[in-house]
């Protein structure tokens, strides 16, 4: 058995003729396997739906009740058998519930890893390295001038700041699923204790986060809050809201974003963004090329993202690697659109 | 040096002037002698290090990684010092190697899975042979970081912007490259990003010198016009600056005979202002369209010596040979850069083509050459004239003229009249009012109380500026771009064009750029208006509706006219600012480009007419 007999790309995605799945689907199939809840993995739609708990009740919060036919939770760790092939979730370190997905056939193991981080994240499980024979990765940061660093050194930039200017709100943009509560409970471990504010559309998340667990001090509606109030203040709020009408209510505001993007200064510039926080939900440069490596796969297969530089970096390593085109991921480049805050970075 | 480049790095960012002096305030406060002194040579650009050239940093950078991954990466960042500064490779940034899991370990619950890891989650392998299979040439031997922390950049003794300085000032070029790898080995990404914007010269973080030297006066009782006035005679690392102004010591005295002196600078007249002011209490002068200089000359034991200053205190006196040797006379000038040809004085288009010059070559001398026009005298020898009034400063400065008798200075001409209306009609028509063949470089009226002192700043009361009546027009809006600081949530750059005939009948050509003349309440209407009726969007940029009947009409004014290569309407405008916004006019019914040819062409004949 070849890989690809195992493993198929499909126009509604990654499919597994043999196991009778999707994974990750763009579009509506029968079968869905869920790596993680951000938009551009998880659809509403489908007829059936494999995940985690987490995955899949982060889906319900955003889609309602009905987003699919019928869902099954799996645990991180446990195996299933469907049709031809088995599966195994391991954590993926991306955000709560978020899982790299094993599927083994014909004595091979490919892994399909969504999103991952290898690094510590206190709101979410930590990557796992799973061996395999083929690894699917994405290269979202996939240029070796991505290297995220320290986030707790990006936090005291932050907290440095609102001590420099207490009469200005500070603004903080970061992704609602994810980012915003890691970002949270990074500022907590600093010892930041003061009231922190949330824009509506991270309300239910954040809470969800908390309800699994995750402490996050206090928190505030920013909704009806008087500007006055506000002076001094943190807010998270979507990267869409920075530059919103919504935005007016604060005093004088300092506009900071949460992402791995703000390593470059033009992004960071073009985007308005006065306080750049290289904080990333995805694997940086090193990241991916040392998980690369360390899962041990001969065969390397890249998708969303700098392509390019990955897949020429594994034939300088001596791996095989090719680029898989999957239309709808990681579609982050316009700074307006809502769609921009349902990516993870 | 990482405090230093933090700081760099949150200026490049900030947009609002008051809070990059805090946040130079802030540093200057914190940071100890001489480090904060050699961060002030480096923000006022007194710092230059000859031998780091651009080429040097790429060849370091060509020796340490892969070619295709640099092409990739510097295609994507766009700027070669920052790409340097992200790609460089360095220890610490090595990852260690992954340790493979049991594949069917026991199941974890979801929830919080609490790591206290602070490194890489799965540092500390015990699979060391893993790396040996998988070498990273594009970093040097794969380091076993798992054995013990990653080399920091705070480790040990921190590197220091003064040792920076020191080394530099004494290094070899043949050593430079070595030490220059050696720096960038133990920084992390701000700090090479610094380090490479310092030794390359032009840190570019916008914030200009006079900024730097106004947070420095922020430390302490001083105010900016004093730390101005010492400047000429301070050197890096400012040591004596700094303990007098917190209150530690003397203040440094001025040892400089040919100090730059902070000008004066006048409010802009309203119309209305006049009837409260009386026309007995004033002198008028032309307000002329060139570069506001001043020119200063010392005699010392060595010979003479000259300088000219540009308004912001800039020596600019290497641009300007042929002004420099004819400052023969102790004293400092107040006055106007021009270009006169054959006795007459240019338009600002034509000393604009002087000024864009790197090299001063001799043909660019005689066809520029560069005339003073003096309107003040703050020196006459040693002896300060700033606490005179005006008019009797205008006295000495007719007599210091003479007594120079050079025909590249002269005096700027006083606007005789009795009462407003005469000198409302010199403002309409400067050539018939005594300014004659010279009205082209004419852009209004400098109204100057008789009794007021030479007042550094731009104190209320004393100087007036009235300038002529803009240029107006109607264009439409065609582009709309987000603003920064506390207009970033609005669209407040306006790109607006005029019709002209195009291959498929009319279309609009964009003409300028403006963002500023609108009131708060024009701005809120303006961006809701762009909201509404984008067409397409690029990045911050919005497409906005323009066809001849739909769109927003701006009435745009504007200061002056001049042909541009780089638009693509070949005209570039001074000074564009919208005027009012003409709700009620159809786009269709706004002016034409060949409107502006017509002006332009009123102002190449001196637009006198």
């Amino acid at each position: 058995m070849r890989p690809e007999d195992i493993l198929a790309l499909t126009p509604a995605g990654i499919s597994c003729k043999c196991g009778g799945f999707h994974i990750d689907p763009t579009r509506p199939v029968a079968r869905a396997l869920i790596t993680h809840a951000h938009s551009d993995h998880a659809r509403a739609g489908h007829g059936a739906v494999l995940a985690t708990q987490e995955t899949l009740d982060l889906m319900r919060l955003r889609y309602g009740e009905n987003f699919a036919g019928a869902t099954q939770a799996i645990r991180y760790g446990e195996s299933l058998t469907l049709d031809g092939a088995t599966v195994t979730f391991h954590p993926a370190g991306h955000v709560l519930g978020s899982a790299q997905i094993a599927v083994e056939a014909g004595g091979l193991r490919i892994v399909a890893s969504g999103d991952y981080k290898d690094i510590a994240d206190p709101t979410c499980a930590p990557f796992e390295l799973v061996r395999c024979d083929v690894f699917i990765t994405e290269a979202t940061f996939a240029l070796p001038v991505f290297r995220h660093g320290d986030p707790g050194g990006e936090i005291a930039k932050l907290l440095r700041s609102v001590a420099l200017f207490p009469e200005r709100a500070h603004l903080v943009g970061a992704y609602s699923l994810g980012k915003a509560q890691r970002v949270i409970a990074l500022l907590r471990a600093a010892g930041y204790a003061s009231p922190i504010y949330l824009h509506g559309a991270m309300e239910s998340i954040t809470h969800y986060y908390e309800s699994r667990g995750i402490a996050l001090g206090e928190l505030r509606p920013v909704r009806g809050a008087a500007k006055a109030e506000l002076a001094g203040t943190m807010t998270l709020c979507p990267p869409s809201a920075l530059t919103d009408l919504w935005a007016r209510r604060f005093p004088d505001p300092v506009n900071a974003f949460a992402s791995g993007w703000m390593r470059v200064r033009a992004r960071a510039r073009q985007q308005g963004v006065s306080l750049p926080l290289v904080i990333s939900d995805h694997a940086d440069w090193d990241g991916l090329t040392a998980t690369v490596a360390a899962t041990g796969a001969g065969e390397i297969w890249v998708t969303h993202g700098q392509e390019d530089a990955l897949v020429h970096w594994c034939a300088t390593h001596g791996l095989k690697a090719r680029p898989l085109d999957i239309v709808g991921y990681g579609e982050e480049d316009e700074p307006d659109a809502a769609a921009n805050d349902e990516t993870g970075e | 040096m990482n405090r230093f480049a933090a700081l760099l790095d949150r200026l490049a960012y900030e947009p609002a002037r008051n809070s990059k002096l805090r946040l130079m305030t802030e540093y200057f406060r914190s940071t100890p002698d001489p480090e904060r002194g050699w961060a002030l040579a480096a923000l006022t650009g007194a710092l230059s290090f000859p031998h780091a050239k651009p080429g040097l940093i790429r060849n370091l950078i060509a020796e340490r990684t892969d070619p295709a991954l640099f092409a990739l990466s510097y295609d994507y960042v766009g700027d070669l010092s920052e790409t340097v500064a992200l790609m460089w490779p360095t220890p610490s940034s090595s990852h260690a190697q992954h340790d493979p899991s049991p594949l069917a370990g026991e199941g974890r619950e979801g929830g919080r899975e609490a790591t206290q890891q602070s490194k890489r989650a799965h540092e500390n392998s015990s699979l060391l042979a893993q790396a040996v299979l998988i070498p990273t040439p594009d970093r040097g031997p794969h380091r076993a970081s798992a054995m013990g922390c990653p080399a920091s950049p705070q480790g040990g003794g921190e590197l220091t912007l003064t040792s920076v300085v020191e080394t530099l000032t004494t290094l070899g070029k043949a050593q430079l490259p070595q030490q220059l790898a050696r720096w960038l080995d133990a920084l992390d990404e701000t700090g090479r990003w610094a380090l490479i914007k310092l030794v390359t010269g032009g840190l570019r973080v916008g914030a200009s010198a006079r900024l730097a030297k106004a947070a420095v006066a922020a430390l302490g009782a001083g105010d900016a016009q004093d730390v101005e006035l010492l400047w000429p005679s301070l050197t890096p690392p400012y040591v004596e600056l700094f303990a007098w102004l917190e209150g530690n010591g003397e203040k440094p005295q001025s040892a400089d005979p040919v100090a730059f002196r902070p000008p004066m600078l006048a409010h802009a007249l309203e119309e209305t202002n006049l009837a409260a002011l009386d026309p007995a209490d004033f002198l008028a002068e032309w307000k002329w369209d060139g570069i506001r200089v001043q020119a200063v000359a010392a005699r010392r034991e060595s010979g003479a010596i000259a300088r000219l200053y540009s308004r912001t205190g800039e020596d600019i006196s290497k641009s300007f040979p042929d002004l420099i040797d004819v400052l023969h006379l102790p004293g400092a000038i107040d006055g106007e850069l021009l270009i006169r040809r054959d006795g007459r004085v240019q338009s600002f288009n034509v000393l604009q083509q002087r000024l864009n010059r790197k090299s001063v070559t001799a043909k660019l001398l005689a066809d520029f050459p560069a005339h003073l026009r003096a309107y003040d005298l703050l020196a006459d020898g040693e002896e300060d004239l700033r606490i005179l009034p005006f008019a009797a400063r205008r006295a000495r400065l007719q007599d210091f003229v003479a007594r120079l008798n050079e025909p590249r200075i002269d005096l700027s001409p006083l606007v005789e009249f009795a009462n407003w209306e005469e000198l409302t009609a010199a403002r309409k028509d400067p050539a018939a009012a005594g300014a004659g063949a010279d009205a082209a470089a004419v852009e209004g009226i400098m109204l100057k109380r008789r009794e007021a002192p030479y007042l550094p700043g731009r104190p209320k009361g004393p100087w007036w500026k009235w300038k002529r009546e803009p240029f107006i027009i109607d264009a439409v809006l065609m582009y709309a771009q987000r603003g920064h600081g506390k207009r970033s949530s609005y669209y407040s750059d306006y790109t607006f064009g005029v019709w002209t005939r195009g291959d498929t009948g009319d279309e609009l050509v964009p003409v300028g750029k403006a963002y500023f003349g609108f009131t708060d309440e024009e701005l809120i209407q303006i961006d809701r208006f762009v909201r509404r009726n984008t067409t397409e969007r690029f990045g911050p940029v919005r497409e906005v509706v323009h066809e001849p009947d739909q769109g927003l009409v701006l009435e745009v004014a504007f200061e002056g006219l001049q042909r541009s290569t780089r638009h693509k309407s070949g005209l570039a405008m001074r000074f564009p600012r919208i005027s009012r916004l003409r709700w009620d006019k159809p786009p269709g019914e706004a002016d034409r480009l060949e409107l502006l040819e017509a002006i332009i062409a009123r102002i190449e004949q001196g637009r006198t007419a």
